[in-house]
């Protein structure tokens, strides 16, 4: 016998879920009323992020000719808003000679990895696949 | 700030604290699981490290 449908979530709602989750990290999260996860997603990501750009770190530019900067400027645009912030204030040209140069650009990608590790987790969340009431957060 | 073993604490600390929080619900398996993925990046690092000393040779 098939499920109940009334608790399933529209695929527009899914979508705008995922958008949401692309764009704010943690905010699809507190969508569902996450609050802990949302916070701590909101917080680290973001500040990962800014790490990054302080310490001089490059935003990869879209070059297909050159496979890996592609993928870094993916993984780096997945974390959404502070990826085009940062770009609309010509943050991130990257210093080459900055002794942490090669760390910043771990921080910069592995911010928007995680992103979208946090993003699966949000939809996983939605559709049901994980508990939306886990025992560390409040009800 | 350049310090690179201060960068890679604090990398694998806030790397670490998205996985716990990600991977584990309880906030007891949270807090376990999160000090084992710091203990293993840190000891990782400083393992590698050890190990690519003597290069170049």
């Amino acid at each position: 016998m098939r499920e109940p449908t009334a608790a399933r979530p529209r695929p527009r709602d899914i979508a705008l879920l995922c958008v949401a989750a692309w764009a704010v990290p943690g905010a699809a999260h507190l969508w569902l009323r996450q609050s802990f996860k949302g916070i701590v997603f909101l917080v680290v990501l973001p500040l990962m992020f800014v790490i990054g750009i302080a310490l001089q770190g490059r935003l990869f530019p879209f070059e297909p000719a050159s496979p890996l900067v592609a993928l870094a400027f993916l993984a780096e645009l997945s974390i959404g808003v502070p990826f085009l912030i940062a770009q609309a204030l010509k943050l991130g040209a990257g210093q080459v000679t900055a002794a942490a140069f090669e760390y910043a650009n771990a921080f910069l990608i592995v911010s928007g990895l995680l992103n979208l590790l946090v993003m699966l987790d949000a939809y996983d969340v939605a559709l049901g696949r994980k508990s939306r009431n886990p025992p560390g957060e409040p009800r | 700030m350049t310090s690179h073993f201060f960068l890679m604490i604090v990398f694998a600390l806030l790397v670490s604290l998205v996985f716990a929080v990600l991977v584990k619900d309880d906030p007891r398996a949270r807090l376990r699981f999160g000090a084992i993925v710091f203990a293993a990046f840190v000891g990782g690092a400083l393992a590698l490290g050890w190990l690519m000393y003597p290069l170049p040779l």
